[in-house]
């Protein structure tokens, strides 16, 4: 594992994301109300949606286009729906938002 | 030849024998009804709400100036009866004498003053009728200091309604816990603990020794030497029957003006109803026996066989938050015994008291859904011997049912009270649904039921629920989400009432179930404390739907669309100029005119907005609002400046009304059109408001649609002037602001409220001024462009990936 910085906790707001980019798209980063951080790719299973934009809402988020909610823990459609987005370990560290580069690369090589 | 009926008092009581009588008999009297207060009959018991700010005086009226002209109903307000010649036959009021045949005495009742030092001095109020409630209204400044002297249930409304109003309150109360009447000392301290949490002062054991002040009232003395300071002084330490009339005129008067069965006095002919009447020995101060009087009353003028018969009463607290009721007898004594349940996590605390086989008593704290049930089993005299080991669970655990909520309310006897305002069985309730009422206000308008206080419009829900099986769920007000079992109704009352200025607050104080609600009720939350908290509330943009958060609408492949305003559908060759420059430097795919007579730059890349905007605003152009549920466009024809049929200048008076409401955040999005003449070439009425000018003026008419549901708008009112038509439709659109629910069109508010009643509020100019104002107030702090604040230099960064590891990735 080889964590990359991405940027500070503050960067994100509160029950707020923000995209990274890499070279297979990007990469939702979202903040929950207590400030944990849960990286997952910015793309809805149903119709590619960015889950970037979505309400987050406890360990949440649910997609701006056709409100598909999806835990940020496990990726995994909540209630009817179903799929599943890949989720990548994130953390804070000293205020810094790190993401696990390794994960990321194998993302690319897929 | 037709009887003279004179009426002296407008209280709760009499209008309620003044309806019996106009609906049954409408020719048999000629009725005179004289009032000391100069206004007619109101719902007294909801005082409190008035106080607290959650209604209005207006909301509370019960019978107004038409009601009385439509049934022939003399009004003399403002005047009191000075005297009864009971040989003449007349009463004499500001020196006027009216003979009558039939005199009904309701004079209510009067508050006891405690004759202590100081009781006279300006600021010392009771909490009886709207005279006080203004006056605790008027002092109502945050931080003013405000004394209750009694903590029953007068007094203690009146703490909460004044400390809704931003006072901080003490309540000073001679017994040693709360509301001894109603509630036992375990109760009361729960009560105590409650209100002490919502930072109210409680001190018991408290005996007013004077009230200090010079020109008007400053403090409060204790006997025990303590001081609170007060800007308000509000006295709620009991009533007494007013029987000073009854008196002078030698009727036969105990406590109260002696009746027999039929409400009739010492005096063949005259009769009396209400606070003022001793029955049996007995007084009444609540609203449900005074309405059985009322009834008794009706029938016994109209010749007919009646007998009131006192049935107890149970007692229910109208402070939010505070859920409590007592019923029956509960105080200790021989052959008594209890049954306790407590849950001090939950603050839950119930106490049965059983005499005998039967149960007496009942008082409960904290969780009161069984107490209808048991109120049945006291009134019944019900054996409890069978179910004596589970009882205290309620309904749900007897004969081995599951929990299910409608149990309860299924397991009631046809003789259970629902509505205790107005004296309402679930028979009755049944019978009416049974007989073709089949919504709540169908329900309402026949039985009476939950129409007062409303506290208990959810358990008739749960009678029709009950009664009509699944029928009945289509038209039941759901929650607002599965994060609430409250609906968007109670949500915004509470909002308002209790004075939740933050989505955190709201999710605590109304127990949310999830952490951080849903993103179905956060947009909700969010748009009901910016309308109901315009200068307090912060706007919460991660509760904001993407497009309202981004400003911009997303498209299906996450582009977005811009939209510059175009007053009136108005632009200039400039700023069709910028517009093109800005579709080619930013590669925009498609330029649409839309609907709303402007211009649409579709499939523009997040990270291009702000470049965009930016460009935009140079050439002077704001934020469409194309993507808010807010105001969006204002159409129009060209009017009188060019065409020959225009009868006034409807592109003009479009500009202005687009100007007016522009960026105002809406329960959803509003649409306007204001047509030249009555050939209505922008469509005005299909939309949310419309405008049709004619020569006379402005023909304002709303709830139009023409999406989903096409429909066409309905008249609200006329205007003659430009400005009139204005401040009309900013206060309409604020009405609207603050009373419909998230997502619902104008016409779907409408359609619940009635055009009826919007047209009321408007044509009540004082009403009509100040939603004016309160829209402005919510303009001074809502009118700002989102394109000039989201360029600012510290607002950019938000717009572009945090990090691109793309680079890095490839590797």
């Amino acid at each position: 594992m080889s964590w990359v910085d991405i940027g500070a906790l503050a960067d994100i707001p509160p029950q707020g994301a923000r995209v990274v980019k890499t070279a297979a798209g990007c990469v939702a980063v979202f903040r929950t109300a207590d400030d944990q951080v849960f990286a997952m790719d910015d793309r809805c299973p149903h119709k590619g949606g960015p889950l970037s934009e979505g309400i987050v809402h406890g360990a949440s988020v649910t997609c701006p286009l056709h409100a598909w909610v999806f835990s940020l823990e496990t990726g995994m459609a909540q209630g009817a729906d179903s799929g599943q987005v890949a989720t990548y370990p994130a953390r804070i560290e000293g205020g810094r938002i790190l993401l696990d580069a390794t994960r990321l690369a194998r993302r690319v090589a897929a | 030849m037709k009887q003279k009926l004179v009426v002296i008092g407008a209280g709760m009581a009499s209008g309620r024998v003044l309806e019996q009588l106009t609906e049954a008999a409408p020719d048999a009297f000629d009725i005179t009804l004289f009032n000391a207060e100069p206004r007619g009959n109101y719902n007294r018991i909801m005082l409190s709400p008035v106080l607290s700010g959650e209604k209005t005086y207006a909301d509370i009226v019960t019978h107004d100036a038409d009601w009385y002209a439509a049934r022939g109903v003399k009004t003399v307000l403002g005047q009191a009866v000075t005297r009864i010649d009971r040989a003449a036959k007349t009463v004499t009021s500001a020196g006027v004498e009216t003979p009558y045949d039939q005199l009904v005495i309701a004079t209510g009742s009067a508050p006891f003053i405690i004759p202590v030092p100081g009781h006279k001095l300006a600021g010392v109020v009771t909490y009886r009728d709207l005279e006080d409630t203004n006056a605790m209204i008027a002092a109502a400044k945050p931080g003013a200091k405000a004394v209750v002297i009694g903590g029953g249930l007068l007094g203690l409304e009146a703490a909460a309604g004044m400390q809704l109003r931003g006072m901080e309150v003490v309540v000073i109360h001679l017994m040693g816990h709360l509301m001894e009447r109603q509630l036992d000392p375990a109760a009361g301290y729960l009560l105590q603990k409650s209100l002490e949490q919502r930072g109210m002062k409680i001190h018991c054991k408290g005996a007013t020794k004077a009230i200090l002040g010079k020109d008007r009232v400053e403090a409060v003395l204790l006997e025990d030497g303590t001081v609170y300071d007060a800007d308000i002084v509000c006295m709620a330490v009991g009533i007494r029957p007013e029987v000073r009339l009854a008196n002078d005129a030698h009727l036969d008067v105990g406590r109260g003006i002696t009746v027999n069965d039929a409400m009739q006095t010492s005096d063949p002919a005259i009769w009396a109803v209400g606070e003022c009447v001793e029955h049996n020995k007995q007084l009444f101060g609540l609203v449900a026996p005074l309405y059985d009087q009322a009834k008794v009353l009706a029938q016994a003028l109209l010749g007919q066989e009646a007998a009131f018969r006192p049935v107890q009463t149970a007692t229910k607290l109208k402070v939010t938050g505070c859920d409590l009721f007592s019923a029956g007898d509960f105080a200790d004594g021989p052959g008594r015994e209890d049954i306790v349940f407590r849950d001090p996590a939950r603050g839950v605390y119930k106490r049965l008291v059983i005499e005998g086989d039967a149960l007496v008593g009942a008082v409960m704290y904290g969780d009161t859904a069984d107490g209808n049930w048991f109120f049945g089993l006291i009134k019944d005299a019900t054996d409890i011997t069978p179910m004596r080991d589970t009882l205290i669970f309620g309904p749900a655990y007897q004969g081995g049912a599951t929990a299910d909520p409608m149990a309860a309310v299924a397991a009631l006897p046809p003789s259970a009270e629902i509505c205790g305002c107005n004296g309402v069985c679930k028979g009755k309730i049944v019978d009416a649904i049974l007989g073709g009422a089949n919504t709540l206000d169908l329900v309402r308008a026949t039985t009476k039921a939950s129409s007062s206080c409303g506290t208990c419009t959810g358990l008739v829900e749960q009678v029709m629920a009950v009664t009509l099986g699944d029928s009945f769920t289509a038209n039941a007000n759901p929650a607002m989400c599965k994060c609430t079992d409250h609906t968007h109704e109670d949500v915004r009352r509470l909002i308002k009432s209790v004075g939740l200025k933050s989505i955190p607050a709201v999710m605590q104080e109304l127990g949310w179930r999830s952490v951080g609600g849903c993103a179905s009720c956060r947009p909700a939350l969010n748009y009901y404390l910016i309308a109901d908290w315009p200068t307090e509330y912060r706007d919460d943009r991660q509760s904001r739907f993407v497009n309202e958060r981004n400003h911009a609408n997303i498209q299906k492949d996450g582009t977005y669309s811009v939209v510059p305003r175009m007053w009136g559908g108005v632009t200039t060759p400039a700023e069709l100029r910028a517009i093109a420059d800005a579709a080619d430097k930013y590669d925009v795919p498609m330029v649409k005119v839309t609907g709303g007579q402007r211009i649409d730059l579709l499939g523009v890349k997040k990270a291009d907005l702000p470049a965009m905007w930016a460009d935009l605003n140079a050439a002077g152009m704001v934020s469409g609002h194309a993507y808010s549920k807010g105001l969006r466009t204002v159409k129009t024809c060209v009017g009188s400046e060019f065409c020959r049929f225009g009868t006034q200048d409807s592109t003009g008076l479009g500009i202005k009304l687009e100007k007016l409401l522009w960026g105002s955040w809406t329960p959803a999005k509003v649409k306007l059109g204001v047509s030249g003449c009555p050939r209505n070439c922008a469509e005005a009425t299909c939309k949310d408001i419309g405008v049709i000018c004619v020569d006379s003026g402005f023909e304002i008419s709303v709830a139009g649609a023409a999406g989903m549901d096409v429909r066409e708008t309905e008249p609200l009112c006329k205007a003659a002037t430009e400005a009139e038509a204005m401040e009309i439709i900013a206060a309409f659109v604020q009405l609207y602001r603050e009373n419909s629910r998230y997502l619902h069109r104008i016409y779907k508010w409408v359609a619940k409220v009635g055009l009826a009643w919007c047209q009321e509020q408007i044509a009540d100019l004082a009403t009509r001024r100040a939603l004016y104002d309160r829209f402005m107030l919510s303009q001074s702090v809502y009118q700002v462009d989102p394109w000039a604040e989201l360029t600012k230099p510290d607002q950019l960064a938000q717009w572009a990936p945090m990090a691109d590891l793309s680079l890095e990735a490839a590797e």
